[in-house]
């Protein structure tokens, strides 16, 4: 094939648009930190869920230990179903609680995982119970102002 | 009956035109093969279509980045989440100013040189006396300028992407004083590579293909006057445009619907 001294630049042209899109994946999408870490699955019962997806982080101590994989609703005791797939490498005890928490004040939710005490630990499969429903902001008003009228209440009885 | 009589003759030539410019699509589509083992003309023309038009994409990205970080940090700071400005950039980047600004660049930068460039060989009757000499003109001239189109319009939006992402760093980061860090990875931890970043790409390879073969057709189907190819060069920019903006949002519809 004859070469043409277009070819140079056309190179060049295509190693820089490879060039861009690798600086995206790996400076903007960051493709790097995706795990191919073997996971074990394990589920769990939520009465709220609140804004919870899936692809949700499980973080313990703060570090990414797993992902939210789906969540679906279980109409015989009314609560939400989280399927979670935890890395492998590490290890929880199998009385471990959950709690959903939210990063920031208007940030993502996420699962965040306390460590319990038992000697065994999670296996694939296993259903953690001690469980924290997410924050519902509505709920926290409601209370707040409920005990704020009980307060009024109260104050205003022994007065007459 | 004259208004009648014309309403089918101009229903019976639109429909004409789109079966033709269905069938040279589809020629288009079959002819890879056969450019690909003929490179150099393919090579020529990414030479023509993406080098060229590089350094217009890249200035262009470079301001909508610069753009993008002053009013999208004055928008979050008032929010208090100014650090969340590198995520806002990426994601407008990446699912939709890049593919489209790009489409749209290239459609007035390349597009219709494209456009001028066949109709003139057509009107110089250079097209016909290739007929005459049994080379098919569509195999010659038209696929390797449609394959050059696909394969450069994705870098071109890449690369406005990326120059766009560093003008929004420039912006927020050295210019503003936002914590670098947090710029960063609030972008990597809300980026999504298949999501955000495959879809991107997706767009950017229709928007390339929809404005290569507007460009191609036009050209192609041009009046052989000077008139005619000054018409179709107009025309290939006002429905390249339009047919980026309404494939825009029909991907994004399907793309990013919840």
């Amino acid at each position: 094939m004859q070469a043409s001294k277009n070819d140079v630049w056309v190179g060049l042209f295509v190693l820089l648009g490879a060039a861009a899109l690798v600086f995206l994946a790996l400076q903007s999408a960051n493709l790097l930190s995706l795990s191919f870490e073997p996971t074990y699955k394990v589920t769990a019962r939520f009465d709220n869920i609140g804004g919870l997806k899936p692809k949700a982080a499980v973080k313990s101590a703060g570090v990414v230990v797993g992902r939210v994989e789906a969540i679906s609703f279980d109409d015989k005791t009314f609560q939400a179903t989280v399927h979670m797939a935890l890395e492998k490498r590490y290890a929880f005890p199998k009385d471990s609680s959950l709690k959903i928490l939210t990063s920031g004040l208007l940030g993502d939710q996420y699962i965040g995982i306390e460590a319990g005490a038992d000697e065994a630990n999670l296996a694939e499969g296993d259903r953690i119970t001690a469980t924290q429903s997410a924050v519902v902001l509505e709920n926290l008003i409601g209370q707040f102002l409920y005990s704020k009228a009980e307060e009024g209440g109260s104050a205003a009885a022994p007065a007459p | 009956m004259n208004t009648i009589h014309a309403l089918g003759l101009w229903t019976r030539r639109q429909l004409a035109a789109l079966g033709q410019a269905a069938g040279l699509f589809l020629r288009l589509l079959g002819m890879l093969p056969a450019t690909l083992a003929r490179f150099r003309l393919l090579g020529d023309q990414i030479h023509f279509l993406g080098n060229y038009s590089l350094a217009i994409i890249a200035v262009s990205g470079l301001f909508v980045g610069f753009v993008l970080g002053l009013q999208g940090y004055y928008t979050l700071q008032r929010y208090g989440s100014a650090e969340a400005l590198g995520l806002l950039v990426a994601l407008s980047l990446l699912r939709e100013l890049g593919p489209v600004v790009t489409a749209l660049l290239f459609a007035g930068r390349a597009g219709t040189a494209l456009t001028a460039e066949i109709g003139l060989m057509k009107a110089g009757e250079q097209l016909s006396a290739m007929e005459m000499m049994a080379v098919d003109p569509v195999r010659r001239i038209l696929a390797p300028r449609f394959w050059a189109g696909f394969l450069a319009m994705p870098l071109l939006a890449a690369v406005f992407s990326a120059v766009g992402i560093i003008g929004g760093w420039v912006v927020g980061v050295v210019l503003i004083g936002l914590d670098g860090g947090a710029f960063w990875g609030q972008m990597q931890s809300g980026v999504d590579w298949w999501y955000d970043l495959g879809n991107g790409v997706i767009k950017s390879v229709v928007f390339g293909v929809a404005v290569t073969f507007v460009a191609l057709y036009q050209g192609y189907t041009a009046k052989p006057t000077p008139e005619g190819v000054s018409r179709a060069t107009t025309r290939t920019v006002v429905v390249a445009s339009l047919a980026v903006l309404a494939l825009d949002f029909l991907l994004t519809a399907s793309m990013f619907s919840i």
